[in-house]
Formats: C-alpha cells, sequence, structure tokens
C-alpha cells in the first residue's frame, strides 16, 4: 500500500471551500440540536442583564441629556451585543475543547486551507448570535421595547452578527494561544469590557472619568449607536450607520488576521 | 472536636488554595465583579444626581457594597462548584468513608467560601481607598464590612452546597450562576430601591440582599444605625438557616443513597 504524495493532493478550491464551511456551520449547528442546553447560558445571561439593568437603572432617563425616556429601548442593543459576544467567545471555548481533545489537529492535518476553517468557525458563531438577540428581541418588544422599523431591526441584526464574528475571532485567537479551555474567561472578559466600555448605560455625554474616555475611542460605541438608533429614533439614517459598518469591517480585519495567523503559527508547531 | 476543627481547617485551605489555582474558578470571584464596577461607576455616575438617590461623595461610594456581594455570592457559588466536582470525580466518596464527621466536609468547603468572602471583601476595600472611597466608620466599619461579606458568601455557599449535594452535578450548580444575578438585579445591591423600576423595587424591599447590601454600605456612606446592623445579621440568619438547614437535608440524603 502506497501513502498518496502530497503533490497528489490538491486544492480543494472555492467550492470544497464553501463545502467545508458549510460542514463546519453544520457541526456547530448539530452542537445545538444535540445539547439544546450548551446554549442556555448564552441566551440566560444578556437576558438576565437586560432585564435587570432595565429594573435597576431604567430611572437614568430622567436625568437631563438622556436621549430617550424608555431604559429598555436604549438597553436593548447592548443586550444583544452581549450575547454576540458571550456567543462568539463560546466559538473559542469549543476550539479550545477541540484543541484538548486533539479533533482539531484531524483538521489541520485536512486539505482544507487554515482561511476556511476560520471562517467555518465565524460564520457559524455570527449564526448562532442570532438565537440570543431573537430571544432578547422577544422578551424586549413584551416589556415594551420601540418597534425599530424593519431597517433598523436588519441593521441592528447584521450589526450582532459582526460582532459574533469579532467575538469569534478574539477567542480563536486566545484559544490557540492558551491552547486550554481555563483561557476561557480571558475570552468572555475581553468581550464584556469590549461591549461595557461603550455608551451601554448612558450616552456619552452623561458618562464620566475614565470610561467617557475609552467609550469615546472604542470602536464598538459606534456599532452600539448604528445599531441603537432604530429603536430611540424609529429609523435608520445612514449618517449614523456608515461609522458602525466601518467599524465593524475594521475590527473583524484586524481580529480576524490576527485569528489567521494564530492558525498558521499552530500548523507551523 | 478539635479533631473536626482541624478538618474544617484542612479542608477550608485546600479550597482556598483550589480556586485560586485555577483562573476559571478567580475570574468570576474577583475579575468579573471588578470590571462590572468599573464599568456601572463610569456608565450610572450621573444617578447619584436623581432625586431621592442618597447623598453620597461618588457612586463608587454605593457601588463598592454591590460589588462585594456580587463577588460573595459568586464565591459561593463556585464553593457548591467545587463540591459538586469532588462528588463527581469521587473525592467526597473517599472523604466520606474516612472516620471524620461528614459535617466537618462541608464545614471545610464553606470556611473556604467565607475565607474568599473576606479575601474579596478586603480586594474592594483597597480599591475603594485606592480610587478615594470615603469610608464614613473608618477601620472599625471596614471590619464590620469584612465580616458581613464574610458571612454573606458563608451562607449563599450552603445553599449551592446543598444544591450540590443534592444533585452531585456540577453542572447544575453552575447553571445557578445566572440566579446569582437575579438576587442582585432585584435587590438594592446596585441602586436604591425606592429609585428603581417596579416591581424590582417592591421585591427588592423584602429580598434579604437588600438588608445585608445596607448593613454593608451604610459603613461607606452612612452612620452607625443599630438597628440597621440588627436588620443586617437578621438577613444573614435567615439566609444562613435556610442554607444550613437545605445542607444538612441534602448531606443526609447523600449519604442514605450513596
Amino acid at each position: 500500500m502506497t501513502a498518496a504524495s502530497p503533490a497528489a493532493v490538491r486544492p480543494i478550491g472555492f467550492r470544497g471551500g464553501l463545502g467545508m464551511v458549510r460542514a463546519l456551520v453544520r457541526r456547530s449547528a448539530n452542537e445545538i440540536l444535540r445539547v439544546p442546553g450548551a446554549a442556555i447560558p448564552g441566551v440566560l445571561a444578556p437576558t438576565i442583564f437586560f432585564l435587570g439593568l432595565n429594573a435597576a437603572f431604567g430611572n437614568l432617563t430622567q436625568l437631563s441629556g438622556f436621549t430617550t425616556d424608555e431604559y429598555q429601548s436604549f438597553i436593548i442593543p447592548i443586550s444583544m451585543l452581549q450575547g454576540a459576544g458571550f456567543t462568539g467567545a463560546a466559538t473559542g471555548v469549543n476550539l479550545a475543547r477541540d484543541i484538548e481533545q486533539g479533533w482539531f489537529d484531524r483538521l489541520l492535518a485536512s486539505p482544507a486551507p487554515r482561511p476556511v476553517l476560520l471562517a467555518g468557525m465565524v460564520v457559524s458563531a455570527s449564526l448562532r448570535a442570532l438565537i440570543p438577540a431573537t430571544f432578547l428581541l422577544g422578551v424586549g418588544f413584551l416589556i415594551g421595547v420601540n418597534w425599530p422599523g424593519a431597517a433598523g431591526l436588519l441593521l441592528a441584526l447584521v450589526l450582532v452578527m459582526g460582532t459574533g464574528a469579532i467575538a469569534a475571532c478574539w477567542g480563536v485567537m486566545i484559544a490557540l494561544r492558551f491552547r486550554s479551555q481555563a483561557a476561557a474567561p480571558l475570552m468572555q472578559s475581553g468581550m464584556f469590557v469590549l461591549v461595557l466600555t461603550t455608551t451601554a448605560y448612558a450616552p456619552l455625554e452623561l458618562l464620566q472619568g475614565w470610561l467617557a474616555e475609552i467609550a469615546r475611542i472604542n470602536p464598538l460605541t459606534q456599532v452600539v449607536e448604528a445599531a441603537r438608533q432604530g429603536f430611540i429614533e424609529g429609523a435608520v439614517v445612514w449618517s449614523e450607520t456608515w461609522p458602525g459598518l466601518l467599524a465593524l469591517a475594521g475590527m473583524l480585519s484586524v481580529l480576524g488576521a490576527l485569528a489567521l495567523r494564530g492558525m498558521h503559527h499552530t500548523s507551523d508547531h | 472536636m478539635a479533631d473536626a476543627l482541624r478538618v474544617v481547617a484542612a479542608l477550608g485551605r485546600r479550597s482556598v488554595r483550589q480556586t485560586f489555582r485555577r483562573p476559571q474558578l478567580v475570574a468570576p470571584i474577583l475579575i468579573f465583579p471588578t470590571l462590572l464596577l468599573a464599568v456601572q461607576t463610569g456608565g450610572a455616575a450621573s444617578a447619584v444626581d436623581l432625586p431621592g438617590f442618597p447623598a453620597v461623595n461618588g457612586f463608587l461610594d454605593f457601588m463598592l457594597a454591590g460589588a462585594m456581594l456580587q463577588a460573595a455570592l459568586l464565591a459561593g457559588n463556585t464553593g457548591g462548584i467545587a463540591l459538586a466536582v469532588d462528588l463527581e470525580m469521587g473525592f467526597a466518596d473517599r472523604l466520606f468513608a474516612s472516620p471524620i464527621s461528614r459535617y466537618a466536609i462541608v464545614l471545610g468547603r464553606l470556611a473556604g467560601t467565607a475565607t474568599l468572602g473576606v479575601a474579596t471583601a478586603i480586594w474592594f476595600i483597597a480599591i475603594g481607598l485606592i480610587f478615594g472611597v470615603e469610608f464614613e466608620q473608618g477601620v472599625v466599619g471596614m471590619l464590620t464590612m469584612v465580616i458581613f461579606v464574610s458571612l454573606c458568601a458563608l451562607v449563599f455557599g450552603a445553599l449551592s452546597s446543598a444544591i450540590a449535594l443534592y444533585t452531585g452535578q456540577a453542572s447544575v450548580v453552575q447553571g445557578l450562576f445566572p440566579l446569582v444575578f437575579v438576587i442582585l438585579f432585584l435587590s438594592s445591591a446596585f441602586f436604591p430601591a425606592e429609585l428603581m423600576l417596579e416591581p424590582a423595587a417592591s421585591i427588592a424591599e423584602y429580598n434579604p440582599l437588600s438588608f445585608i447590601a445596607t448593613g454593608v454600605r451604610d459603613q461607606v456612606i452612612g452612620g452607625l444605625d443599630a438597628a440597621v446592623l440588627a436588620e443586617t445579621l437578621g438577613a444573614i440568619a435567615l439566609v444562613g438557616a435556610i442554607s444550613f438547614a437545605l445542607s444538612a437535608v441534602a448531606l443526609r440524603r447523600r449519604l442514605r443513597i450513596g
């Protein structure tokens, strides 16, 4: 019996790559279908934060400078992005588990290019981010969140998926660096900090001290503001949308490149 | 009695060491409450301008108690998870088979949780001092805070231990993690109850954690009030009576079913 020479292994091509991404997305979906309980924390945590923050800080809208008198409409995008952050970070935890169990080594040994493997994980995370977002929207509308309009809703969901992708890239990067599920708190707290150091609790004018400075330069603030406009103003305008999309594209490029670098580095070793 | 105390001390030490060796156990106790404290203090700082908000030097003065109690509750939950892991891995069975008091085994774990409560209280007092919190009750007040937070970790830890002993599954106890935030948000830990939205405001008025939060917070922003101290200890005793009774029942059941 002779082994196939490396020269005999042909590139998988675009369609093959697409099929590989689809297979990885299907695997991720199977995890949810087979262990539905695993998705619960990612849904429950942002929902509890949404309801809890609304109950505790709801009267902040009485402060002058607040852009709305409905706090639930103000913070629903934060909770949706937080859900996307948790779900995306879970991709990193799952990858760390796959690394620990040796399954990822088998993926690396396959002819699939590294960008395709990364794309499979990122697309899965983007789609999974819609689960907490949908649940939160249901709960939100029940307690009086404003209807953002079709365009506002679509934009919010696109931004949620993008944030899920960013979180996945971050999680993958950390998982490849530490190769252990023990790094899970770093994956989660990274996204936790990124989402909450924006205009999460109050408009920029009402933030104080270091948080105001950080929120001003945090690119995710633009994403939050873009997602929020539909819920607050009931309409979407391009001038408030493009900075969010640009910030998302920028973060995705940087973190995607770093995650990919981590994958190549892993293969080399 | 001396033997039992030695067991409690040894298992307590093991519990604390175990927590600090694993980043995934330290993170919920110290890192998340600290991050949340930092973000809430900057994000909702303007709340002090709301009519009816207690007189404070800054929002951090008010929030410090909430962060401490969050850490205490999470320390309790983490202790429960660790006990469940001991049950899953068979370590607890070996302890149960040894010639020591079974109650001392659970108390050892809880002693570790109470010690973590002390550590978290000191951590947040240090943060308060660094960032300019003025502790109205001075050193005595700080010591009182440490005691209240430690007792809070102990009684809520006993509740997690009861569930760990009853189910024997770490995943179930871990599932309580979000419930910790439900208890916190439905109390005055993060915001004055009278300024919260209904129905949370009404629930917070009767939530025992609100009384504990007031007792801890008053050491920073209030005067020495015997009634508040009594209410705080009463709330801790109430939660403790329920949680220790549940733990004892769960332990007896576990020993019976093996």
